[in-house]
């Protein structure tokens, strides 16, 4: 069965994906409520390998439900928890299953998680995981054995493009080109003028670019990202905007409408402007308001989902 | 280079001597001296701590370099002093245990962890150097270890958590993908950053690694 993520990015549409995150322990109700409502909206859904190194229900697990539900799972690997046979083996179990869309990337560090002393494994990493994705689909393992049964896989990969230095992220970059990354996913974008610089230097290779959009739900949030979390750079007159949004007696919920509100006006932007080939909308605990974003961003097909 | 040493807590240390009442302490002249973990001061410290604790230290050394097998000799010289005691509390290195195991015949307990072997940096500030992995990468990473250096062991570039060539897991710590990359620049070699390399071999000597010479 073909990936239908990957018909998306060769169609020249604009692609949409988002993203779920399983939970922790096994009522999986909110995460398959999640996945009805935006399975239908969206070109492919990424499962978070536990994601901030938090052990969680797994993202194959969370794929299946996906497949299940007749959505396109797209299945987030990281080389932190498993050895290279687990990895390989993993990806079998997805081929065979229906799962065929993969995003290889190398995981957060084990200390930032919830399993302070547990071993990081990084047998791999994200760009042998891209090889061996090609490899096992060549047909053979990374023993240097014969595979009895097709393996096939849309594969992508992540790049961070307001990092500093960018440099060696760019040549990063490469070597997952390189390696067989057919598709993109970026860490969360808000300088579009930044972005469309790195636009320039992404376009010269063959692949499919979706600019990561994550959702701001306050100023606070916004200040919180830009001190904490690297690669991500929010603009003091966004930050200022999600400011003004709640001051005076604005009603409740009224931050988080205004990042739905930027969060439309810049996906909106993107496609309108061609900057790249499409979006995936991080929406982070929020995934209850991913359609609304998709409405703000003038998504027509998806207003019979507005109730 | 150094071995860096830490101390166990009291309550190890003292699980480990359950039933040990007598105690001979070995310190080390090397490591543990310039770490301050194992040298005279530290030694005559802890025969205080196991004192508190009603044990009845027998004696006490500082051997010049425990891991070395003039400890033979030392050890001889405290014969009769290691025998009346019931264990020896070794505040050297592992390796300094290792070599105290080989002449003593008492039990010989770690007061010590031992963490990496370091090279200083700057006064006082060691860092780990080489994980011996056994297939040297140096000569293509500018000097910089990706395996030690790297927290996540990375071998083809930086994750996405460095920060201003800070690693993610300590904004002190400097990412080794970022130093990498401006050597390589200094030395005229940036196409380096572009090699592919290949999944590590974690078995070129499988555990229990020995060797002979020939």
């Amino acid at each position: 069965m073909p990936s239908r993520l990957k018909e998306a990015l060769d169609s020249g549409n604009f692609v949409v994906t988002s993203e779920v995150a399983p939970p922790k322990g096994t009522n999986l109700d909110t995460f398959v409520h999640h996945i009805d409502l935006l399975k239908d909206k969206v070109d492919g859904l990424n499962v978070t390998d536990h994601q901030s190194s938090v052990m969680r229900y797994p993202s194959l697990g969370g794929c299946l439900l996906i497949n299940e539900h007749g959505g396109e799972p797209i299945l987030q690997m990281t080389c932190r928890d498993r050895n290279r046979m687990g990895l390989e083996a993993d990806l079998l179990l997805a081929s065979s299953r229906g799962i065929n869309n993969v995003l290889c990337l190398t995981g957060d560090s084990v200390p930032v998680g919830d399993h302070k002393e547990a071993a990081g494994v990084f047998d791999l990493d994200s760009v042998q995981l891209l090889r061996t994705v090609r490899l096992l689909e060549s047909g053979l393992d990374l023993g240097g054995n014969q595979l009895d049964g097709p393996v096939e896989f849309c594969a992508g990969a992540i790049v961070t493009p307001e990092a500093h230095p960018l440099e060696p992220q760019l040549f990063k970059f490469e070597k997952k080109v390189d390696a067989g990354a057919e598709f993109f996913q970026t860490q969360a974008i808000y300088d579009l003028d930044n972005f469309a610089n790195f636009m320039d230097f992404a376009r010269q290779y063959p692949v499919r670019i979706l600019a990561g959009i994550v959702l701001l739900s306050s100023a606070k949030m916004a200040q919180y990202m830009n001190n904490n979390v690297p690669g991500i750079f929010v603009p003091q007159p966004l930050i200022d905007e999600l400011a003004k949004a709640v001051a005076g007696d604005a009603p409740k919920g009224a931050g988080l409408a205004k990042g739905i509100e930027i969060a439309g006006r810049m996906i909106r932007e993107i496609r309108d402007n061609a900057l790249c080939d499409g979006v995936h909308i991080m929406a982070i605990g929020k995934e209850e308001v991913v359609p609304q974003i998709l409405a703000a961003a003038g998504f027509e097909a998806l207003e019979p989902a507005l109730e | 280079m150094k071995t860096i040493t830490k101390q166990k807590s009291l309550d190890e240390i003292e699980r480990q001597l359950a039933g040990l009442d007598r105690v001979f302490i070995v310190g080390c002249g090397t490591c543990t001296t310039v770490t301050k973990t194992g040298g005279i001061d530290q030694v005559l410290e802890m025969k205080e701590r196991l004192e508190q604790m009603d044990k009845w230290v027998s004696g006490w050394t500082v051997i010049p370099t425990a891991c070395d097998e003039v400890t033979q000799a030392d050890v001889k010289e405290y014969g009769q002093t290691i025998k009346d005691a019931g264990c020896v509390l070794a505040m050297t290195c592992a390796l300094g245990v290792h070599r105290l195991n080989l002449y003593v015949d008492r039990p010989v307990m770690p007061a010590l962890d031992t963490m990496f072997i370091g090279v200083e940096e700057t006064p006082g500030r060691f860092r780990e150097a080489c994980g011996q992995c056994g297939h040297c990468v140096l000569g293509e990473t500018a000097g910089v270890c990706p395996v030690v250096s790297c927290h996540k062991g990375l071998m083809n570039g930086p994750c996405g958590g460095t920060n201003y060539g800070k690693c993610e897991v300590d904004k002190e710590m400097d990412c080794a993908w970022a130093l990498i990359h401006e050597r390589l620049q200094a030395q005229g070699r940036l196409p380096l950053m572009r090699m592919y390399q290949p999944p590590r071999n974690h078995q070129v000597v499988p555990r229990p690694r020995a060797t002979r010479i020939s």
